[in-house]
């Protein structure tokens, strides 16, 4: 075996911006062996993942709804992580923020939609907050593993919504479970005619924007990089640790709320359990690849979101599993985890 | 036949020369010390030997054989044994567990045979130890004992002894001594690394002196004098930075009455701690490692919480503040690891801002401008080499402390807590940070300088304090500290 | 009411076979200082493996080995980068549970394809062992899977705290310095037992599609993985308090899918969700006075 260490040894900002383009490289040499297991052409197979799905508008548009969800998830993330808060509850919080819009949109179905949509994402925004809230109290008062309840949370809203969808919001007209459909007023416009690009798009651009802020330019910000990067140092400058960690959790749970609030009223108008696919989970994938930076993030989402859309063309043209792109995405993970140790270290070999 | 023979050997670590073209035998028998400051490349040169660095250039004979040591294992194997400060055990084992730890090639482990191996080594070494004790219950000296046992359980036949003593208190070195003495005359060669003049004096054959990665001298103890040692040691006759006279007793400004903090299992870590600071005044306090230092600068920064007591600044209760408090009551503090008390991620300036956010805040909004701004004049001041958008982690460890000096000392305080202001700093940065401390003092501030470096204390001490075993054992002026009076405080004696 | 209890402890020891496994296995990894969430995507690797193996062999047993196996890749790479590599260990074990999750997927799409009817097989037989014994017969017409997975515990127990290996692996999880300087080479044992722990999670997946299901579903594990990171906390890291940890877990889900039977006035959804529930608790207890390794989550860099 080739023996290696790594040592301490900053590299070139240069190659800081080429991590992520390596990683993808990368990760698509590695899954060039699945392709091909499965019987196609990696080459054909890679047009169909990236260059297909930007050809058209409408497909084009099409990468745009499927990186929505995750633009909110991934900076949900990216805002705990920063902080040094492990939240790998967006999930379950996504669905929390589904379910108080789901409650909404059920509920006031005689109010315009200036004052429904608001209240909507507000609402939404608290179910999240919510839910991550038994986790972060936890943690900061009884040092309690977060990334563990975080997990436990997602299983248990599961049940949860699979409990009210087969008991009060039931549809009552077909029986199926899932719940009432929305009224017109509570779905969220669509951006462009003929495509399923809808206003969550624009919200999560302005979340974006805010939380680039926060982080960069407040003083919270300041105090989350610093509790992020090292608790010892922050609390030896006066910052409160806990209630930093707290503020993240919460307002993490909150972004991944509306993520949840974005795919309900701007894609299904109904609750469903399948309306996420992951996306929580994903969001940690976002966050990684954005380098924990919110336009990062962004940009992390949009590739994200073409190999969600590449997959399924990849799957309709040559017949490979769509889960194609669950493996893209989760080695891209693993690879760019790997580089990005070389930010700030070096490897000799010994 | 010589036990070890080291031969020119050459050693970097970066643009720092750390063993230049060193010569060292070790004769079969001997105690021989390796004589040095902090920093001479004493540590460098057996860790070489020991196969945890590897040398540039340069030979390696043991028993007369050349050998090519890549790791610990490998100078196991040649029968050299190393025990350092820093403990190599594992707490949760057992003291037999920790001896047959990678050495013993059998599948399966009998609690009863390797405790009975154990134990019997233990009388053939005449070394005490109790087998079946877990480590994690043990004193500090009862695991120095452990680690020497460890070694010579491997067959060790040379023994590196890295600054044996300075984690023990007397009664442990005399015992130490004796059972060195008593092994040497069994057969064993042993290197004993050390700064203090009289413990080599004391227990060693032969000294070889270290200067700035190069030898010295080699000499015999009877052909030399302490005071020659020190000479050869620091190459010049006087230290750094001179003290003025010190300053008659003041109206005290930070008063500590009666501080105890409870540890683990109700442990008392500190112990009814009570002193006071007045303008213009430094108070040093001493000890050896490991006595309550740590956990009082603790308290003292607002880390921890004490149990009992109270401290006061110009007569007001500060006692429970959390640290930033703390520090806006007008009390510098710099962390007992810089390490610890900066964040390396951040940048310079956003480090230098961190304890004073409000003040840094306008309409919500960081002003980026000011930071920037505060900290290009600090920086300038400080003489601090980085700029404001620097990450720390990049500063080199003498400019991190001046970012931490600078940081307590910006807001002009009435009270500093100097923690190890000078740990780990090479020459020049250590100058420059007690010739600050000392203007700090001229400027009126009460300044706390707790430090294990027993010549800083007394260099720049106006009344010094010895703390053993978290309580504090006398408190004297500086003109009447003698290193004999403090020696003996430092070790407990009534 | 007798039938009533015998029953519920048979269905104890089935539901906590998993666990077992999975649990035994986290314990290597986190007695040599690493958290392992690939746990989660471990066990789903081996249901896949398993079922698929059993499936094309026709052999239940092949199907085992194959998990064993295909555990031990996992655990391979969840080594390689938070072993060699040295990254957070939050985010590549939960990295490996995406990874071997996608695989799992997308291994089962490109073998069976997408049938409307999900494939199946004849899973493994209870063994009876006191079959005339009304009370004990019951409880003691197990797989044989439950049978090895209660055998494992003193076996696992004799290897941490009897063999060398065992002492090893213990000193690694507290110390990894003090181990290095006693010249073993941390990060080969680091990957060990990271391989020992991947084929012990891979076999308890398996049990799950190859023993009580006979087939492959994509809710197959549901959370079992991150059941266990809890519960191995709640064992204090010991082999045996691992039987009990899992036998409590195993008796609540038992316990709730019996009273669902016997007719009670509430949403069932909420008796699933109540072992989750009782995991946080029990972690929120147990995890105050955990003693956990000295070195989990820390990588080790040699300096």
């Amino acid at each position: 075996m080739i023996k290696f260490r790594l040592e301490r040894s900053p590299a070139a900002v240069w190659s800081k911006a080429l991590i992520p383009v390596v990683a993808v490289l990368v990760t698509f040499i590695i899954t060039s062996i699945f392709i091909i297991l499965a019987g196609a052409n990696p080459f054909a197979a890679y047009y169909n993942f990236i260059i297909v799905p930007l050809s058209t508008k409408f497909s084009a548009l099409e990468v745009l709804v499927k990186a929505t969800p995750l633009i909110f998830t991934g900076i949900a993330v990216t805002f705990a992580f920063a902080a040094g808060y492990y939240n790998i509850g967006a999930e379950g919080q996504l669905y929390a923020g589904a379910v108080a819009a789901a409650w909404v949109g059920a509920t006031f179905t005689n109010l315009p939609p200036i004052a429904v949509v608001p209240l909507m994402l507000v609402l939404g925004f608290l179910g999240g907050v919510l839910w991550a809230l038994i986790p972060a109290l936890l943690k900061v008062k009884l040092k309690v593993d977060e990334v563990v309840t975080t997990l436990l949370m997602n299983s248990i809203i599961m049940y949860i919504i699979s409990a009210l969808l087969n008991g009060p919001w039931r549809d009552p007209e077909t029986g199926w479970p899932k719940s009432p459909e929305f009224f017109e007023a509570a779905r969220f416009i669509q951006l462009i005619p003929r495509s399923r690009l809808h206003l969550g798009f624009v919200i999560a651009l302005v979340v974006v924007i805010i939380v680039y802020l926060i982080i960069k330019r407040t003083p919270l910000g300041l105090q989350m990089r610093a509790v992020g990067a090292s608790k010892a140092g922050a609390q030896f400058a006066g910052i409160n640790v806990n209630r930093t960690m707290l503020i993240a959790a919460l307002v993490s749970g909150g972004i991944a709320g509306l993520a949840g609030v974005s795919e309900i009223a701007g894609i299904h108008y109904h609750l469903i359990s399948e309306l996420s696919g992951g996306y929580g989970y994903t969001g940690i994938i976002v966050a990684t690849l954005g380098g924990l930076n919110p336009i990062g993030a962004t940009i992390a989402a949009l590739f994200i979101g073409l190999i969600d859309t590449g997959a399924q063309t990849v799957s309709r043209v040559l017949g490979v599993p769509v889960y194609l792109g669950d493996v893209v995405q989760s080695t891209l993970l693993l690879i760019t985890l790997g580089m990005l140790l070389f930010q700030n270290y070096r490897i000799k070999r010994i | 036949m010589l036990a070890v023979e080291m031969k020119h050997i050459y050693k970097t670590f970066g643009p720092v020369k750390a063993n230049q073209d060193v010569n060292f035998e070790l004769e079969q028998g001997e105690i021989h010390a390796l004589l040095g400051e902090n920093g001479a490349g004493k540590t460098t040169l057996m860790r070489i030997l020991y196969g945890l660095y590897k040398a540039d250039s340069g030979e390696i004979f043991i028993n007369g054989e050349k050998v090519n040591i890549h790791s610990p294992k490998e100078a196991i194997a040649a029968g050299v044994g190393m025990v350092t400060q820093h403990f190599t055990l594992v707490p949760t084992l057992t003291v037999a567990e920790n001896i047959v730890l990678g050495y013993s090639n059998q599948l399966v482990i009998s609690q009863k045979d390797i405790e009975t191996n154990v134990q019997q080594a233990s009388e053939k070494y005449g070394i005490p130890v109790d087998p079946s004790a877990l480590v994690r219950n043990l004193s500090v000296g009862e695991r120095q004992r452990v680690e020497i046992l460890k070694a010579l359980y491997r067959n060790a036949r040379i023994l590196i002894m890295d600054e044996p003593t300075a984690v023990l208190v007397p009664q442990e070195v005399d015992a130490l001594f004796e059972a060195l003495v008593r092994l040497v005359k069994s057969g064993l060669s042993v290197i004993f690394i050390s700064h203090k003049l009289i413990e080599v004096m004391a227990v060693c054959d032969r000294i070889t002196v270290l200067r700035d990665g190069k030898v010295a001298n080699t000499v015999k103890k009877a052909a030399t004098t302490q005071v020659e040692l020190a000479k050869m040691m620091v190459g010049r006759e006087t230290f750094g930075v001179q003290r003025q006279n010190p300053r008659s007793a003041s109206q005290p400004v930070y008063e500590l009455t009666g501080i105890s903090l409870e540890g683990k299992h109700g442990r008392k870590v500190l112990d009814q701690v009570s002193f006071n600071v007045g303008v213009g005044e430094i108070l040093g306090i001493a000890g050896v490692s490991g006595n309550g230092q740590g956990e009082l600068t603790e308290v003292l920064t607002g880390l921890v919480k004490p149990t009992e007591g109270s401290i006061k600044i110009d007569g007001r209760d500060i006692t429970n503040f959390d640290p930033g408090a703390i520090s806006n009551a007008g009390i510098g503090r710099t962390p007992q690891d810089r390490h610890e008390g900066t964040i390396g991620d951040l940048t310079v300036a956003e480090n230098l801002a961190l304890e004073h956010i409000s003040s840094y805040t306008n309409k919500g909004m960081l002003d980026r401008k000011k930071i920037q701004e505060d900290a290009a004049e600090i920086i300038h001041e400080f003489q601090i080499k980085a700029s404001p958008g620097d990450q720390l982690r990049k500063l080199s460890g003498g400019n991190m402390q001046k970012v931490v000096l600078a940081r307590a000392l910006s807001r002009k305080p009435r009270v500093l807590i100097a923690s190890q202001p000078t740990r780990g700093l090479d020459v020049g940065a250590t100058e420059y940070v007690r010739k600050r401390l000392l203007e700090e003092r001229d400027r009126g501030t009460a300044v706390v300088l707790l430090s294990e470096d027993l010549d800083e204390v007394l260099a720049l001490s106006d009344r010094i304090a010895v703390i053993y075993e978290g309580s504090i054992r006398g408190i004297i002026p500086a003109a009447e500290a003698t290193p004999e009076k403090l020696g003996l405080l430092m070790a407990g004696a009534a | 009411m007798g039938d009533f209890l015998v029953d519920l402890i048979a269905a104890t020891l089935r539901i906590a076979t998993p666990l077992i496994f999975a649990t035994l296995g986290e314990l290597f990894c986190e007695r040599a200082g690493i958290l392992n969430l690939g746990i989660e995507g471990t066990m789903f690797f081996g249901a896949f493996t398993g079922f698929t193996a059993a499936s094309l062999t026709g052999s239940l047993w092949l199907g085992v080995l194959t998990a064993l196996v295909g555990g031990m890749l996992s655990g391979l790479i969840m080594s390689l980068f938070s072993v060699r590599l040295g990254v957070n260990q939050h985010v590549s074990g939960l990295g490996v549970t995406l990874l071997m999750t996608a695989l799992s997927l997308f291994g089962f799409r490109v073998i069976f394809g997408e049938n409307r009817i999900l494939p199946s097989i004849q899973p493994f037989k209870q063994l009876s062992i006191f079959s005339e014994s009304p009370v004990l017969g019951p409880i003691f017409s197990q797989y044989t899977l439950t049978y090895i997975a209660i055998a494992l515990i003193p076996i696992i127990w004799w290897i941490v705290f009897r063999t060398n290996f065992g002492l090893n692996l213990r000193s690694v999880g507290d110390n990894p310095e003090a181990t290095d300087a006693a010249g073993i080479n941390v990060y080969r044992l680091r990957t060990i037992a990271l391989v020992i722990g991947g084929a012990l999670m891979g076999v308890g997946g398996a049990y799950l599609s190859v023993a009580q299901l006979g087939s492959f579903t994509f809710g197959i594990v549901a959370g079992r993985g991150w059941v266990c990171i809890a519960l191995i906390i709640f064992a204090n890291w010991h082999p045996i308090k691992v039987l009990w940890g899992a036998l409590l877990f195993g008796g609540v889900q038992a316990l709730q899918s019996r009273l669902q039977l016997t007719g009670l006035k509430l949403p069932y959804e909420l008796f699933l969700a109540l072992p989750y529930i009782v995991t946080i608790i029990a972690l929120t207890i147990a995890g105050r006075n955990a003693s956990y390794p000295a070195a989990l989550l820390k990588p080790y860099k040699r300096e």
